[in-house]
């Protein structure tokens, strides 16, 4: 705690990026493999609202002023997770509508709140974009605590989550209890995406779980590949994003998916590269 | 019946499935006992997935019990003991970033349990599964880059692993090739024998498995046939006709290796 204290606000900010580069390829990998990468856009989408709900909340009832904004966030985001889930049982056959559902009322909702509330313009545009000046000893306490629970939950059910990505039926068969984990990783999801909003910023939640994923698997060969190349990348975009942004004053968000796609970019040259020299050995064989 | 005095794996009592309207499975009355290797036949649509799925818990019964090792299905839990090959095992997304490793290994992930890792002694099983099921050179090969028969050989090494009691197979040899269903039968045979293994395998093709099997049993809706194999050669003709509607051939002690053209509607291909 003390150690924490002493912190200056860079250091927290790359404190807090570093825990998230890490944490979201992780579960990235997942949501990859599941064909569930947009459903961090309607739960981003979510998170807004119950930020939104936090500073119309804390202004406007006077016991409620030391509401802090990320708990309402986390709440809401666990609350359309639940939903999101109930929705794709519902719309069997559509899975996909369940996310343009909530991304939607989120958005709607948290208009009209913004518009309720007296927040700054800059507060909203930290809110939506991100930045790492302004994470407080409380933000990165926040972030602490919600990752380490977080890693601790995917790391311990890495097993069953992958096998039920590959099969679900099998994963039944073989005696995992489908139902639960499924249950537990819709929460895990929530949690990565109210946790991560403070430093990339809610439009740009989606792109810190998928793109270093999304590159990863161009290179990987296994399941364990696209996950500890994805967090490599991960926090190869968090640094470069961070320090770049600090430079040009810039927000962190922006210059943290800017880099994402660079990393991307390379994956593929990389994949092509790979290819070319295959088909040419192939070739003068 | 000399049955009774054998402990079952499988007794399933006046078993019914709809789907939705539609009667799929009526009144089924069917004891398995340990260590036998049935043959499930039937025409396409006859219900045969359904049953295995009931007896695996993915789906549950509209009426009638299961039980399992002689536990009813509901409090049964050591799934472990019971291995299981798709009919549809090969239709995961190709794309699928995992090696032939990865995926045998989830054959064990039941039994290792929650928050546990795979030890050196479940990696060494793993292998050995893969090579029981001659895929020893893929090993860390992707999954989506193996041919249709090599990716049902790794689903095979994954219902193995787990050194279950009970192996249930819905058409497992769809795409592997003439000479490795020979070797396939052969296997599973050596693990009936001397192991003690139960087998159920689901298969259009009667005919090549006779060697192999000790019972076999007839679905269409309702379970026309069940008795050991020689019962069913002597009542083979009249069978056939009650279970397919008309006079089909299917034992022929000849199958020197031709193309079965199986009918059924699997496409080997995925999405
Ligand atoms: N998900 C489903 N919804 C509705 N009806 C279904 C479903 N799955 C199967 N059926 C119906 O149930 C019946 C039995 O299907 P089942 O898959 O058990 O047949 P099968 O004997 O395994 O056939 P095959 O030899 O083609 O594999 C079929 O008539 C089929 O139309
Ligand atoms: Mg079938």
């Amino acid at each position: 705690m003390e150690l924490l204290q002493q912190l200056t606000f860079l250091e927290r900010g790359v404190l807090a990026g570093l825990i998230i580069g890490f944490i979201c390829p992780l579960l990235g990998a997942f949501l990859l493999v599941r064909r569930i990468t947009i459903i961090t856009e309607a739960l981003s989408h979510i998170t807004l609202t119950g930020i939104t709900a936090g500073v119309f909340l804390s202004q406007s009832i006077m016991w409620l002023t030391f509401i802090n904004p990320l708990y309402t966030g986390l709440l809401f985001s666990l609350m359309g997770s639940i939903l999101i889930e109930k929705l794709r049982h519902i719309y069997k056959g559509f899975q996909e509508l369940a996310v343009p559902i909530i991304l939607s009322s989120g958005i709607g909702l948290s208009a009209i709140l913004i518009g309720l509330s007296q927040g700054s313009t800059v507060e909203w545009y930290n809110y939506l974009f991100g930045s790492i000046v302004t994470v407080s000893l409380f933000d990165l306490l926040f972030i602490l605590i919600t990752g380490s629970i977080a890693f601790l939950i995917l790391i311990g059910f890495y097993k069953e989550w992958l096998s039920i990505s590959f099969d679900q039926e099998f994963a039944k068969t073989s005696g995992i209890s489908v139902r639960r984990l499924n249950f537990f990783f819709s929460l895990l999801i929530a949690i990565v995406i109210s946790m991560s909003m403070k430093v990339v910023g809610i439009l740009l939640v989606g792109a810190m779980v998928t793109l270093p994923v999304a590159a990863s698997i161009q290179i990987a060969k296994s399941f364990r590949q696209v996950v500890l190349l994805g967090i490599l990348f991960g926090e190869v975009a968090i640094i470069s994003g961070i320090v770049s942004s600090y430079y040009f004053n810039i927000a962190t968000g922006g210059m943290i998916v800017v880099s994402g796609v660079i990393l991307l970019l390379i994956a593929n040259l990389i994949k092509r590269g790979k290819q070319f020299v295959s088909t040419f050995d192939v070739l003068t064989k | 019946m000399t049955k009774a005095s054998r402990s079952m794996a499988i007794e399933v009592e006046g078993l019914s499935f709809t789907y939705g309207q539609r009667n799929v499975l009526e009144d089924i009355h069917l004891h398995i006992p340990e260590g036998s290797f049935l043959g499930l036949m039937g025409p396409n649509g006859s219900g045969k997935s359904t049953l295995i799925k009931c007896i695996l818990g993915l789906l549950s019964p509209t009426t009638g019990t299961i039980k399992l090792f002689g536990k009813p299905i509901q409090r049964f839990n050591d799934w472990s003991q019971v291995g299981f090959v798709s009919q549809k095992a090969n239709s995961f997304n190709s794309g699928f970033p995992a090696t032939v490793f990865e995926v045998v290994s989830m054959g064990l992930y039941g039994k290792v349990g929650l928050l546990r890792f795979l030890t050196k002694k479940h990696k060494q099983k793993v292998l050995e599964s893969i090579q029981q099921v001659g895929m020893q050179d893929y090993v860390h090969q992707n999954i989506g880059e193996l041919s249709g028969g090599q990716q049902q050989r790794v689903f095979i090494a994954r219902a193995l692993v787990s050194e279950p009691k009970l192996l249930i197979l819905d058409e497992p040899t769809v795409g592997v090739d003439a000479k490795s269903v020979q070797n396939f039968y052969t296997m599973l045979q050596r693990l009936n024998v001397e192991r003690g293994m139960t087998l159920i395998l689901v298969t259009h093709d009667i005919g090549a498995m006779t060697e192999y099997i000790t019972d076999v049993a007839c679905l269409n809706k309702c379970l026309h046939f069940h008795g050991n194999k020689l019962e069913f050669e002597s009542q083979h003709d009249s069978m056939m006709t009650s279970l397919y509607g008309h006079d089909v051939r299917v034992i022929t002690h000849n199958h020197d290796h031709h193309d079965h053209d199986h009918d059924h509607d699997h496409d080997g291909s995925g999405h």
